[in-house]
């Protein structure tokens, strides 16, 4: 066992570092949830600035920006922008996720197109996938797109959770182009822009009171021929490419929050009473253990990674224990403060922004569905859904309901 | 970056599997509790060069690390293997780094002789004292404590006697000596070797509880000769989290044979036409099972990169690993008794075994809730705590 960096990662890291201190005045100072105008401006500048050096993209294909690194150096930067206490990128979701699907799924015109402004935070991009009646059963989705006698289509429909609208140039849609046939099998992925007429963009405010996520709305919005990403009918297929990266993502950090076991400890440490309280310094000691867990776990998916292997889906366990243990770690530095807590942004902020995150990314029950079934090989539950059309399986419902 | 077992470790992994796989130890478990033999497994440990693992091998032993030392515990545990290691090799190891006595050592790497670590919990920010596990339940109990004074006679000179009781010793009964972790007279740690055969003022009454795989033992000692190691305060400590890791490997390989046969099982019963593993309610209990095998997996590397390559951070480890560990196996043999319903919790089924195993276990050396404290204590120290 070894974790230290091979020679090239080394010299890869240090050339990270020496950028990043020499650069250090240049970067935002930002909490991480403020996402007013003058700091979305700051943050796309910054990325703008990471870009030139080559810290976007990391891992993307140099033909198309990128460095052509593997996901290590990718990690080696993450962890040098945490040590220098700098922050990261404005456009996480589409340099993470929806850069990676057009790659592999966009025409070469909208490589070229999107690609080069998305890297550089000139246009940011948002995921349009959830709606209100599609969320653990995405391939649920009610928007519409219909084909014109022009070739080009109109959609309308609701999408939620959409982080980032506000400000995003464009977004990867899923949307319904057959109601004929079964449900995974009639959608179709699509490039919207944000700007066009009947698109609408409403904050949607959180236990907090803030508004992290949005409704959009689309009202007949006409999208060009050129906009699929991927064939018409395939857009399960894209869909899953995004959602693979989503996994890797959301797999690999805790830390990424800020959720350490030594600021909560911090924190603890100064009240004396806190800190000397035996059922206080155990809550304190499983929590850590498991965030201590994850950081492990996170080193052996990423010696998977340095072998070539792609870590399997017991990585969404991760996810699991990361929103637990923040669970318990918010509700044991309340217990330990008192009543101001809740009401400080810090502690009471992260009380109340954890039971949406609970289900974001996948709900845990749908991630332990998953997991049960491909890693523990066990039975799926019998679905009423296989094989019939999308048009008459909302009828079925209905039936069912009625009953 | 590459926190993957070597190919050796994975041989000795493997090895160890196929040596314990010969005995039907879980069926010997249970015979036990009806007053059965256990299988006699030292000389499977022998042949398998288990006992000299964490010696040197300029004392006769193979010169591994505490990694090794956890891989074969994981095997030990997923077959409830009676190996009396979890004594031995800490006490093994504190006479290697002292180096002295090379030829109770090269017996001991060899096992033509078997030893004991008769641990004390180092102190704390809550407790300062040195301490042992008490006889019942509620406050930890001092330590033996070793008054200093020269003797003559017997095997090895003697540096003083040790005097107090350590109760629930692992592995005590049958060993030809014991490593003591003790309190010296500055109220520091000071670790001394005593003979069992012939020495006075040393008795050991063994004592089985509950899980009969679980040989242990009441050490009484009244003004036992004993001579002092040179080792220092870091040293005695590591011993005690050393055994700490070790119980977590041991833990997690009971768990990995809970979830499989519990999903095995879950393939196999229907209930209302339809296995019951694919319902979500058994579905999703037997995910957190691998939930918490896996986090307990990255603890127990975590233990064992830190004992290979930072040994300071192995207090950290080793107490992660072991708070966790407790608790997935309570959590995993109980799963694997419902997942089976009624016949699960019967004498002829296996199950009860394992439950037997992580109930028992969870109440020793100091406990999983101990060891998450002694996290806690560091983060909390690291900070300026107190």
């Amino acid at each position: 066992m070894d974790l230290n960096d091979t020679p090239e990662q080394a010299q890869y890291r240090a050339h990270v570092r020496e950028w990043l201190e020499q650069h250090v005045a240049e970067a935002p100072k930002i909490t991480r949830d403020d996402i007013s105008p003058e700091v979305i401006a700051a943050r796309r500048e910054w990325q703008g600035k990471l870009a030139e050096a080559g810290f976007v993209g990391i891992t993307w294909p140099k033909e198309y920006g990128g460095q052509g690194l593997g996901p290590l150096e990718q990690v080696v930067f993450t962890q040098e922008l945490s040590r220098a206490k700098l922050p990261g990128i404005l456009d996480v979701i589409g340099i993470g996720m929806l850069g990676p699907t057009i790659i592999a799924h966009g025409t070469e015109e909208q490589k070229q197109r999107y690609l080069g402004p998305m890297l550089h935070g000139d246009e940011v991009w948002c995921q349009l996938f959830s709606e209100p009646a599609a969320g653990s059963d995405l391939a649920g989705i009610q928007s519409r797109a219909k084909l014109q006698d022009d070739g080009t289509w109109r959609v309308s429909g609701q999408k939620v959770w959409t982080t980032n609208a506000q400000f995003a140039s464009f977004g990867l849609m899923m949307v319904r182009t057959d109601p004929d046939v079964p449900k995974h099998k009639g959608l179709t992925m699509f490039v919207a822009p944000m700007d066009a007429d009947g698109v609408t963009v409403r904050p949607l405010r959180q236990i907090s009171g803030e508004a992290h996520f949005n409704e959009v709305f689309f009202d007949d919005v006409a999208l060009d021929e050129a906009a699929p990403v991927g064939a018409v009918g395939n857009g399960w297929g894209v869909g899953l490419t995004t959602l693979m990266y989503e996994r890797v993502a959301i797999g690999l950090g805790s830390e990424g929050f800020g959720w350490r076991a030594d600021r909560f400890a911090a924190a603890l440490a100064s009240d004396e009473g806190a800190a000397a309280n035996p059922e206080t310094r155990r809550r304190l000691g499983e929590v850590a253990a498991d965030l201590l867990s994850l950081r492990f776990t996170g080193y052996r998916q990423l010696s998977l990674l340095q072998r070539g292997q792609i870590p399997g889906p017991e990585g969404a366990l991760g996810k699991i224990t990361t929103i637990k243990a923040a669970i318990e770690a918010a509700d044991l530095l309340v217990d330990a403060l008192g009543p101001d807590a809740l009401a400080d942004d810090e502690w009471g902020g992260m009380v109340s922004e954890l039971p949406g995150l609970k289900s974001a990314g996948g709900t845990e029950e749908i991630l332990r569905n998953m997991v049960g079934e491909r890693v523990l090989g066990l039975p799926p539950e019998p679905r009423l859904d296989k094989g019939i059309p999308f048009s008459e399986l909302r009828a079925k419902e209905k039936e069912v309901a009625a009953r | 970056m590459n926190l993957a077992l070597s190919d050796e470790q994975v041989f000795l992994q493997e090895a160890a599997r196929g040596a314990l796989g010969r005995f039907n130890t879980i069926a010997s478990a249970r015979d036990a509790l009806d007053g059965g033999a256990l299988p006699d497994l030292w000389p499977t440990a022998r042949e398998a060069g288990w006992p000299g693992l964490l010696v040197s091998e300029e004392h006769g032993g193979a010169g591994l690390g505490p990694f090794e030392a956890m891989l074969v515990m994981i095997e030990c545990g997923r077959r409830l293997a009676p190996v009396p290691l979890l004594g031995h090799l800490p006490a093994t190891a504190l006479l290697d780094r002292s180096g002295e006595h090379p030829k109770l050592l090269q017996a001991l790497a060899e096992g033509d002789r078997r030893a004991a670590f008769v641990p004390a919990r180092p102190p704390d920010a809550l407790e300062p004292a040195w301490t042992v596990d008490p006889a019942r339940g509620g406050r930890r109990a001092p330590g033996p404590r070793f008054t200093p004074g020269k003797q003559d006679g017997g095997p090895h000179p003697i540096d003083g006697t040790v005097s107090g009781d350590v109760h629930w010793v692992p592995d005590l009964p049958g060993v030809d000596a014991v490593v003591i972790a003790a309190v010296g007279d500055d109220d520091g740690p000071v670790a001394l070797l005593a003979d069992v055969g012939g020495t006075g003022g040393l008795a050991i009454e063994p004592v089985t509880r509950y899980d009969a795989t679980r040989s242990l033992g009441h050490l009484r000692l009244d003004a036992a000769p004993v001579t002092r190691l040179t080792l220092d305060a870091e040293a005695i400590t590591n011993a005690w989290y050393l055994a700490q890791a070790l119980m977590a490997a041991e833990a997690l390989g009971a768990v990995e044979e809970a979830l499989e046969r519990s999903v095995q099982y879950a393939k196999e019963r229907f209930t209302f036409g339809r296995p019951i593993g694919s319902y979500q309610a058994v579905k999703h209990a037997l995910v957190e099972i691998l939930r918490r095998k896996e986090n307990l997996l990255s603890l127990v590397y975590y233990a064992g990169w830190a004992g290979e390559a930072k040994p300071d951070e192995l207090p950290m480890a080793a107490s992660a690993a072991r708070a966790v560990a407790d608790g997935a196996l309570d959590f995993a043999s109980r799963e694997l008794i419902s997942v089976h319903g009624g016949i699960g919790a019967t004498w002829e089924h296996d199950a009860p075994l394992f439950f037997r195993r992580a109930q028992l276990s969870k109440r020793l050396l100091g406990g999983g809730g101990d060891s998450a404290e002694r996290v806690a204590d560091q983060l909390l120290t690291a900070a300026g705590a107190l």
